[in-house]
């Protein structure tokens, strides 16, 4: 028997019996990364791929949410600083080794990036909208002209955007079951998967919806290849990994991950999409909802089993 | 300059003495703490074996905290002290997510709080309150860049280790055994 | 005060509930005490014998730093303990002995020394009195004999033996400071006296100094009354080797009894928690309901003073004054406790109290200065010091009167016994009808079920006063129970889980406790630390927090020779529900 203990009663708010300082707050703020990525970088890459005209929703519409979406994840962020009148000292430094840093600027890259780019698809949009001053309609309009340049800049900054909500965790050494380098292909997976979903949950195009529930299909797929290597990852790890991965494989995080996330957050929403493919007759809402309700989950199981896992010594 | 910890593991009875002394010191608020006693007991009745540790910041030259740290509030002092700087920190706690070692936590006004080494007492001359108080003195503070230094020597005759050598941290607190 | 009132009755729970036994077995051996603090010289020893001692846990601050520099110059540690201690944790040798069986394995040890020839032959040949009594009387005493008794096996025995013969006379093997165990623990104390003197280590650097203590003078006072009746007169005839009053015997000395005349009727109860201190609580609680006048003064509201009928509020050790201290020690010193801060509410140092009341009881003469200072100062001026340079140093070292640390084997010593020499054979046990060597006493068992209770120290808390202090509650706020992991096992109990408890008679607590389940405790007892279990609901941190050893130690083993108060015979089982009044819910 090993007997480990701390015998000087130490109990530090948040770190002890075991780690939370993590909550909802930045489940919601690394879902809504991911979703946002997914949003911005089909919008963009359509409209790299000249299908501007032909997929509306996805390329002018569904963007409009995004700087409500970054505004509510901001929020969540800021709701989780316990030290928050220093907010501003984010953006008075840019640290390179830490990825809450790049998070901090590619969001503030991003933010204005994607107000520029619902601007320029407003006229689109709203066939009887007006900008108020000639300035600003000559600036959309210059804007709209530079709208591949600034779908490029798009592109990347969505991939490094998803990318970093899983590189956020998985820089942390300390926490086994984060410090996997699968973990921000992963999310940044999961952010275009939910992406898609959110076109096939609102837009109205029948075409728009079976080409997207084939891009989900792909994505899910992958993103099953992914967990399925995360797991043969830690399984062939040192100790540590073992046991994070052992917290899914008969833990307490079993059955939540493995029935909610892959099951009805993944295979049986692609396994629904395939079968509407097929002409049966199955509402796209459903699959879109459970692969959205699936990617927020995960956020929150990923963020708190980590918080579980510990290096023993 | 490099300021390190030795702490004996074969005279620490796990008193708690510098717990509180570092609580008093420092005015850490009730129900926290910087510092802290491990027991680690293996075998089976009769063969047993145990091993008593008082446990702090590891100041580590690879400091995870520091590196994770998106304002540069977490910072190395000289004498490679980690440190962090109240009014620089945001409060979104990476650094204690990035600690193996759980040596940090939020203090209640906000920003987050751990081991100084007591660098105030330090440029005074002074050790940090936990070594001055030990009653079995097992706790050793010193430059380890100074061969003559007592925890140097002591590091040099005697067996130590480190705690999780492995996540990399290169920690500065070395374990007598 | 009380002297000036005519009583003779003062005691301190530290004599019959704590280390009498070994100062009786000590005088009776070497016609002198172990004393406090301890001359055991720990600091230069080279094997340090501690048997049920828990020093690291016991933090008795100067032997636990002692053993610390022991440490570090490789001494051995050789520990005898049920539990593995703290100090197990550093010993070379760990003897996870069977509890209540000690005796047989210091016969053992003494047979070993003596037969295998490892004693120090010129040591005692010089200097002790009665070897071959003691030889012939422990010839059968075989470790052989022993691992029947004590589970420890006659290898083990014989190694540790050999080790402490050959760091001798460098070699303690320490007389333990709570040791009123199981009744014959005078005797006991004696074998572990022997067991010195065979090593020779009395006197020895590494051994056991010789202490020197400064003599502070007395202030000018008249001469104390002689008291007409004292606490003895309980116990005609019983524990006449008893060198100071008992705390337990002021208990009997208070119930009316038709034997006697005359009982106590008032006590002063100073800063000790008398229920959680003193076993039996049920014949304390009787005695304090005899009582016309129960006085308690005390810093914090205890057990003791929900009983007594005006309570004296203290300040704290840090708000006052006290009599200057002078401790037996290698060099003589004197220190004195000054104030800190101002004392918080209505509360007042002792002396104010003691004058005071002296005052009221017309003792003035007794009490002829203004303030504490006044009588410091004198006493410090009589010394070559004064109150001012005390205050700036605290501690003051003085000379030896004779330079003696040690004893010169070469030259005679008188030792203060009836033989003058170091008595292996106790010719004072014998004129006192006691055995005058130690024999091995079979104690009872456990019955099925049933785990003996030993209790002991954490070294954050002292005792039961510190258990509501906010530094200290941090560090420990309640005491858990220590169960072996196949009792744990037997019982399907879980770490953490609470549960209640119940003695041999039936007795149990209201409060329940936390198990722990550990490899360090033996299979047929369970551990917990004293001091918790507080009753008293103002005792905001400690109330109900943990359990009181105390309330389960209902049976006390009594030492016939000096009435110490034998309280590790008591047995406790398991309860999985709260125990309702009168009936016990037995799982």
């Amino acid at each position: 028997m090993i007997e480990e203990i701390i015998t000087s009663g130490r109990m530090n708010p948040e770190i002890d019996p075991l780690l939370h300082i993590w909550g909802w707050e930045i489940s919601l703020y690394l879902y809504i990364g991911g979703l946002v990525a997914g949003i911005l970088f089909f919008s963009a890459l359509l409209v790299l791929l000249n299908k501007e005209d032909k997929f509306t929703f996805s390329v002018k519409m569904l963007p409009l949410s995004a700087p409500v979406l970054l505004g509510i994840g901001l929020l969540a962020l800021f709701l989780d600083l316990s030290h928050k009148l220093y907010f501003w000292r984010l953006y008075t430094i840019i640290r390179l080794n830490s990825p809450m840093s790049w998070g901090a600027w590619t969001l503030m890259a991003i933010f204005p990036l994607s107000v520029l780019w619902c601007c320029i698809w407003l006229k689109d949009n709203f066939t009887t909208f007006k900008w108020p001053y000639t300035w600003l309609d000559a600036l959309f309009e210059t804007g709209k002209k530079y709208r591949k340049l600034i779908a490029w800049m798009l592109v990347g900054l969505s991939l490094i955007l998803g990318m970093y909500t899983g590189i956020l965790l998985s820089a942390f050494n300390a926490r086994p079951f984060w410090n996997t380098s699968i973990l921000g292909p992963l999310f940044l997976v999961s952010g275009l998967s939910t992406g898609a979903a959110a076109i096939i949950l609102f837009s109205k195009n029948r075409q728009e919806r079976r080409l997207f529930s084939k891009v989900d299909m792909a994505l899910i797929g992958v993103e099953l290849f992914f967990i399925i290597h995360l797991f043969m990852g830690f399984l062939a790890g040192v100790r540590v990994h073992i046991q994070a991965a052992e917290l899914f494989l008969g833990g307490p995080y079993t059955a939540p991950f493995w029935i909610f996330v892959v099951s009805l957050g993944l295979i049986l929403p692609a396994l629904l999409e395939f079968l509407e493919l097929k002409q049966f007759k199955i509402p796209h809402v459903i699959p879109a909802v459970m692969v959205l309700f699936g990617g927020l989950l995960l956020r929150i199981i990923v963020v708190s089993a980590g918080q579980a896992s510990r290096w023993l010594y | 300059m490099r300021y390190a910890m030795a702490i004996d593991t074969k005279k620490c009875v796990g008193c708690s003495d510098c717990v509180v002394a570092c609580q008093l010191e420092n005015d850490v608020p009730e129900g926290y703490c910087r510092d802290w006693i491990v027991e680690i007991t293996t075998g089976t009745y009769p063969d047993l074996q145990t091993e008593i540790r008082s446990e702090r910041c590891n100041h580590c030259a690879n400091a995870p905290c520091v590196r994770c740290c998106p304002t540069g509030a977490s910072h190395f002092e000289d004498g490679g002290i980690v440190l962090v700087q109240p009014n620089e920190c945001i409060g979104c706690k990476a650094c204690i997510a990035a600690c193996p070692y759980d040596a940090r936590y939020v203090h209640p006004d906000g920003y987050v709080d751990k081991c100084t080494f007591c660098l105030h007492r330090v440029k005074k001359g002074q050790q940090p309150a936990c070594v001055a108080v030990c009653p079995t003195k097992c706790l050793y503070f010193g430059d380890i860049d100074d061969p003559r230094s007592k925890i140097s020597l002591l590091l040099k005759k005697r067996k130590w280790k480190t705690l999780i050598p492995e996540a990399g941290t290169d920690p500065k607190i070395y374990y007598l055994i | 005060m009380l002297k000036a009132f005519g009583s003779a009755n003062i005691t301190a729970p530290s004599y019959a509930q704590c280390r009498g036994p070994r100062e009786v077995a000590f005088i009776g051996t070497f016609g002198e005490g172990v004393l406090s603090p301890e001359r055991t010289d720990i600091r230069d020893t080279r094997c340090l014998v501690l048997i049920g001692s828990h020093l690291g846990e016991n933090m008795h601050n100067g032997q636990v730093q002692e053993m610390s520099d022991a440490i570090d110059k490789g001494a051995t540690i050789i520990t005898v303990d049920p539990r593995f201690s703290t100090a197990a944790g550093k010993s070379k040798y760990w003897l996870p002995i069977k509890p209540a069986t000690d005796m047989a394995l210091l016969l053992a040890w003494i047979h070993v020394l003596i037969y295998e020839n490892r004693y120090n032959r010129s040591f005692v040949e010089k200097h002790t009195y009665g070897f071959d009594e003691l030889k012939a009387h422990v010839a059968s005493y075989t470790p052989e004999w022993a691992y029947g008794i004590t589970t420890i096996k006659p290898d083990l025995i014989r190694k540790t033996a050999y080790e402490m013969a050959g760091a001798a006379p460098a070699t303690i093997v320490h007389p333990g400071r709570h040791v009123t165990w199981y009744g014959d623990d005078t005797q006991r104390l004696r074998a572990v006296a022997i067991l010195n003197a065979l090593l020779g280590s009395w006197g020895q650097r590494g051994g056991f100094y010789n202490p020197d203590k400064v003599h502070i003078p007395h202030f000018k006072s008249p001469k104390y009354p002689k008291p007409k009746h004292t606490w003895r007169e309980a116990f005609p005839g019983k524990y006449k080797l008893a060198d100071m009053a008992l705390a337990s015997g002021i208990c009997d000395a208070t119930i009316p009894s038709i034997e006697r005349d005359c009982s106590l009727k008032a006590w002063i109860v100073n800063g000790t928690n008398l229920l959680s201190t003193l076993p039996d609580k049920k014949k304390t609680i009787e005695a304090i309901q005899s009582l016309e006048l129960l006085v308690v003064i005390d810093t914090m509201p205890m057990e003791i003073t929900g009983y007594a009928d005006v309570v004296l509020p203290e300040c704290t050790y840090l708000e006052r004054y006290d009599m200057l201290r002078s401790s037996p020690h290698r060099e003589p010193s004197i220190a004195l406790r000054m104030p800190a801060a101002e004392p918080l509410y209505d509360s007042k140092p002792d002396w104010w109290i003691a004058k005071e009341l002296g005052i009221k009881l017309g003792l003035e003469k007794y009490f002829q200065y203004d303030n504490i200072e006044e009588v410091l100062d004198w006493q410090l001026k009589q010394l070559g010091s004064s109150l001012d340079e005390m205050k700036k140093i605290g501690v003051k070292k003085f000379p030896r009167e004779f330079d003696d640390l040690y004893m010169d084997l070469n030259e005679d010593f008188e030792f203060n016994t009836n033989t003058g020499k170091i008595e292996l054979y106790a010719t004072s046990f014998d004129d006192e009808g006691y055995d005058p060597l130690p024999v091995y006493k079979e104690h009872e068992q456990p019955p099925e079920g049933y785990y003996r209770l030993i209790y002991g120290r954490a070294p954050m808390h002292t005792f039961s006063r510190t258990t509501n202090n906010p530094n200290l509650s941090e560090l420990m706020d309640e005491n858990t129970l220590w169960v072996n992991p196949k009792v744990a096992k037997t019982w399907d109990l879980k770490n953490d889980q609470y549960i209640w408890l119940e003695n041999q008679d039936g007795v149990s607590s209201p409060n329940s406790i936390k198990v722990r389940i550990t490899e360090r405790i033996r299979w047929d007892s369970v551990y917990m630390v004293h001091g918790f279990g507080h009753t008293d609901r103002r005792l905001s941190r400690a109330f109900k927090r943990g359990v009181a050893d105390s309330d389960f130690i209902t049976r006390v083993h009594v030492d016939p020779v000096m009435g110490g108060t034998g309280m590790r015979g008591n047995f406790v089982t398991f309860l999985f529900n709260a125990p309702s009044v009168g009936k016990g819910g037995k799982a």
